[in-house]
């Protein structure tokens, strides 16, 4: 590990390729993130297979693989399928997936046939053009990373520039036009330069594959934040981290393709945040359920002991708290194991006892249940005998200000529906 | 005629078919790139396949396929509904995910003389699939990348024909097929496995891109031309068999890939009848 | 209730862990016109899509003429918003009516005779035979409407279940619905209707249920529908409610408890 990175400083190729792909990854994450917002990240996969064609233009036009105009080449033919999306899906009854999936098809069977015309009218100086295909992560030039670190500035340059409008139209597009900005204008800037990226990204990581460096950073950085700028950094940040990486992993053995790699990593990021992220992530979700179960399980244990004082049971044995209410034994052992712990409730050879501290808990939970039931008889209509259902979910969840506010309301009430003490 | 060419004609027709038939109903439901991220995610399940067999093996190849065909839905089902990341970004980041395993197998387990490479990949080579023929006896039955595509055109009529009904319910309206009791999930599932088996049945023939064109373009231009579900899914066999035939010639006339030509000469179609439905339009006007 | 077409029980359903529908409960009367109603995001379309059996239930049960719905399905029409389709679908007004004679059991066969006859008649309850082959994108928003209808009377159920028919159509249409809602009544049937103009509510229905999330109320029109419980429907969410909602949403709280159902 140690020697492949000091072979990435010491070693002027490799260190170039890593520059390269710091640029291209940034840049998409960057350019990504708006194609996300505005939920259009398909478009920038039609955009990546329909520059192409472009590319076997240019290189038809001039007879050369200089970037330039390779890259104008691709700039237009990039520019026309956004059009001709646009135009498909709103002067025909077809839907704008099926506009996008036909635009980038009928432009990459267009750029095959070029490139198989190509092949058979010269003879062997075409192998670059596949480049693009498939990505050409390592074998950058010096050329091909000048023109990514231009074409890159003018990128931010645009986006800097225009940043505010760019926010309002990801955030919402009639807001913008009814404020009176020019919606068509600002579309037009960051369709250009979505395809620029895709130009520049196409390069590392193929036409099929481009739309992984746009979609999957953004998506990762929606998860780690709700703030716009901070979203674009975070979003550029793991673009960088994956496309290095993405480097590393393929230098390690011979002939192991450099595009790919990045896709995986990018997906493993992505996978991994919406996973295990703290807040929105899957396992966060399982997390508070599981916590959720093991709160209301301990405050209906206490709940019951409430109950059976009142009926006069003070030290409790399993098979009475049982008679009072069904629960799994196991949990129920479980439960009081845990509430022992805490200090609620206190052991003494097979009976159980509320605690000093136990008893104020308990007797929180009932008045919250009481509260509730009352609440829905009083203020929602509810049947009295349709009351105890709700109740016994909302009293795990009724808040310090929820309970003043039902106090207010029913103007501190002395007994619940059924005609139950709520104790204070 | 020659033969071969007759061959690769035969194949190129059925495969289009196949997928027109099925592109209609993907048209109709909006699920267009549902079916373009199949295509490419079935990849990996190609490549394990061509390892454990080490060719082109028809039977490991179908498992290996319906297994990624149908798991690529399930993925876009998992990030959309469970992790409830947005539908376009769930689509994107799954095929490009499948199809990078993908080519990491192949460059990774496979040598510089096999024939799964990344050209393969794109392209599909169509024009030697009649290398490949398959001979009883004295008679010669065609080739086997047809006899690999025809099990499954059968399939695919006989599940459109026996499941007419279902599949337009489905694709009109899935809610009221639900109320009337019908298993909507169990004819879904049947769809997206016969959408997964059939791009990689064509795959060696057109291709993971390509095979999308076919899916998409012949559909689109026939709902484009007409008013009846029926007429749609004949019309688009009838543009598919067309825009083959044509495009076969052209790709001996000028000498290209014949599956791209294909593509093009289908494509020209649709955004002829896209021009003429849209002057027709203005002039009414 | 003995003589009940459907009959909610403590329904809950959320959506997103939002709970949208919160401890439903009422039963409807059969052979009446029964409406629906409450304000935007009340949950209304929901609650037709609960019963109908198209979505999960986070709690409770839903009963139809006193059966599962499995068992009487057949019994069930369903007319969804017009918008909820593309009528760019490549299909005459025959074609969708004829899709109320599909059923599980004949789904792979072709339909018969008698299937056509019935389509038949019913565009002609709707008014639409001189439509009968026209695309569906060639019509009118009521016309629409109209064709969503007939396909329900195709399956010649007894409960007829429609959201927001009245949504985006003509005065014309408008009569000739209410003209064979009312027909329809009179053969028997029950007609259940999601409705948001509080206007017509006292013509059109014998009995409503009101609802904002929660049930409000139910009962026979004229007693139900009082400035009271009007004000309740579309006075807007109580706050101690929201408060709970939002605290349920973000700690992925149950809607209800596992096992734990009313007896």
């Amino acid at each position: 590990m140690k020697e492949t990175i000091i072979y990435f400083f010491t070693d002027s190729v490799a260190f170039k390729v890593l520059i390269g792909i710091t640029i291209i990854s940034a840049t998409s994450g960057i350019v990504g993130t708006f194609s996300f917002l505005r939920k259009k990240t398909l478009v920038g996969d039609a955009i990546a297979h329909s520059l192409f064609p472009g590319i076997c233009l240019g290189f038809i036009f001039s007879g050369t693989k200089d970037p330039f105009y390779l890259m104008s080449g691709a700039l237009i033919t990039g520019w026309l399928s956004v059009w001709l999306i646009d135009v498909l899906t709103a002067k025909s009854k077809l839907s704008s997936d099926t506009s996008i999936a036909f635009v980038s098809t009928f432009f990459f069977a267009i750029g095959s046939v070029l490139l198989s015309f190509i092949s058979s009218s010269t003879n062997g100086n075409q192998s670059g053009l596949k480049d693009f295909l498939f990505g050409k992560a390592a074998t950058m030039s010096n050329e091909d990373i000048n023109v990514f670190v231009f074409l890159s500035l003018i990128i931010l340059l645009i986006v800097i520039l225009f940043f505010k409008y760019f926010q309002l139209i990801s955030f919402n597009k009639e807001f913008a036009k009814s404020i009176g900005i020019k919606v068509n204008l600002i579309e037009f800037l960051l369709s250009t330069i979505t395809v620029l990226t895709v130009a520049i990204g196409i390069q590392s990581v193929g036409v099929v594959l481009t739309s992984a460096l746009l979609i999957a950073p953004a998506a990762t950085a929606r998860y780690w934040t709700n703030n716009l700028p901070k979203m674009l950094f975070y979003s550029a940040l793991i673009g960088v981290l994956s496309g290095v990486l993405g480097v590393f992993i393929s230098s390690t053995k011979e002939n192991m393709p450099t595009g790919p790699w990045i896709v995986f990593i990018l997906f493993f990021f992505t996978l991994m945040t919406l996973l295990f992220s703290s807040n929105r992530g899957w396992f966060s979700m399982v997390r508070k359920q599981r916590i959720n179960r093991k709160k209301m399980a301990e405050e209906n244990v206490l709940k019951v002991f409430y109950q059976l004082a009142e009926l006069g049971i003070k030290n409790v044995t399993y098979s009475e708290f049982l008679n009072k209410r069904q629960m799994d034994t196991k949990e129920l052992t479980n439960t009081i194991a845990s509430l022992i712990k805490k200090g609620f409730i206190n052991n003494d050879f097979q009976f159980f006892k509320l605690s000093e501290k136990g008893e104020v808990e308990a007797a929180r939970i009932v008045r919250f249940h009481r509260l509730w039931e009352l609440y829905l008889t009083k203020r929602l209509n509810f049947k009295e005998d349709h009351i105890h259902g709700t109740a016994e979910t909302i009293e795990h969840l009724i808040t310090p200000e929820i309970e003043k506010e039902l106090l207010k309301e029913l103007k501190f009430p002395k007994s619940d529906p059924h005609n139950k003490i709520i104790p204070y | 005629m020659e033969l071969n060419d007759f061959l690769t004609l035969l194949t190129a027709i059925t495969i289009a078919v196949s997928c027109s038939l099925l592109g209609c109903f993907l048209v109709l439901r909006k699920t267009v790139m549902v079916g373009d991220a199949i295509s490419h995610s079935v990849l990996p399940g190609i490549a394990i396949a061509y390892l454990l067999s080490s060719s082109f093996n028809s039977v490991f190849m179908l498992i290996g396929a319906a297994i990624f065909g149908v798991f690529t839905t399930l993925i876009i089902d998992f990030f959309h509904k469970k992790l409830k990341l947005q539908e376009d970004a769930s689509i994107g980041i799954t095929f490009t995910w499948l199809f990078a395993i993908g080519i990491i197998i192949i460059t990774l387990f496979t040598n510089s003389n096999t024939d799964l490479d990344q050209d393969c990949v794109l392209f599909g080579e169509l024009s030697s699939t009649f290398l490949d023929k398959i001979i009883v006896g004295e008679y010669l039955i065609g080739t086997r990348s047809f006899w690999m595509i025809f099990p499954v055109f059968l399939i695919i009529l006989v599940f459109i024909l026996f499941g007419y009904k279902g599949l337009s319910i489905i694709s009109f309206n899935e809610d009221y097929a639900k109320s009337l009791g019908i298993n909507v999930g169990f004819i879904n599932l049947i769809f997206m496995s016969l959408v997964s088996v059939t791009t990689v049945m064509s795959f060696e023939s057109v291709g993971a891109i390509l095979v999308v064109g076919l899916l998409v373009i012949p559909p689109a231009t026939a709902y484009l031309i007409t008013n009846k579900l029926k007429r749609m899914l004949i019309y688009s066999c009838l543009l598919a068999i067309t825009s083959c035939i044509i495009g076969f010639y052209l790709s001996i006339l000028i000498d290209v890939t014949a599956s791209s030509i294909i593509i093009v000469v289908s494509g020209a179609m649709f955004l002829f009848a896209f021009f003429i439905i849209n002057i027709k339009k203005m002039l009414n006007i | 209730m003995e003589n009940s077409s459907i009959e909610v029980h403590n329904l809950s359903v959320s959506y997103q862990n939002v709970p949208v529908l919160w401890d439903i409960d009422f039963s409807l009367p059969k052979g009446q016109i029964v409406g629906i109603i409450g304000p935007n995001g009340s949950g209304k379309s929901t609650l037709l899509k609960a019963i109908m059996g198209l979505i999960p239930l986070a709690s409770g049960n839903v009963k139809v003429l006193n059966k599962n719905l499995s068992l009487v399905r057949d019994q069930l029409a369903y007319v969804p918003q017009r918008e909820t389709v593309d009528w760019n679908f490549p299909a005459s007004v025959e074609d969708v009516v004829l899709m109320g004679r599909y059923k599980k059991g004949n789904l792979f066969r072709r339909l018969t005779k008698i299937d056509k006859v019935i389509a038949q008649e019913s565009i002609e309850k709707v008014k639409l035979e001189k439509y009968r082959d026209r695309q569906i994108s060639q019509l009118s928003g009521g016309q629409q409407q109209r064709v969503f209808i007939a396909r329900a009377l195709a399956q010649g159920a007894s409960i007829y279940i429609m959201d927001e028919p009245f949504v985006g159509v003509d005065m014309a249409t408008e009569k000739t619905i209410l003209d064979l809602l009312i027909q329809m009544k009179e053969d028997g049937k029950t007609i259940i209707i999601v409705h948001h103009d509080i206007q017509t509510v006292s013509n059109y229905f014998d009995y409503i249920v009101m609802l904002n999330t929660r049930l409000i109320a139910h009962g026979p029109t004229n007693e139900v529908l009082t400035e009271e419980n009007l004000q309740a429907t579309y006075g807007g969410q109580l706050n101690i409610i929201s408060k709970i909602q939002s605290i349920i949403k973000e700690k992925e709280f149950p809607l209800r408890e596992k096992g734990f159902e009313d007896k």
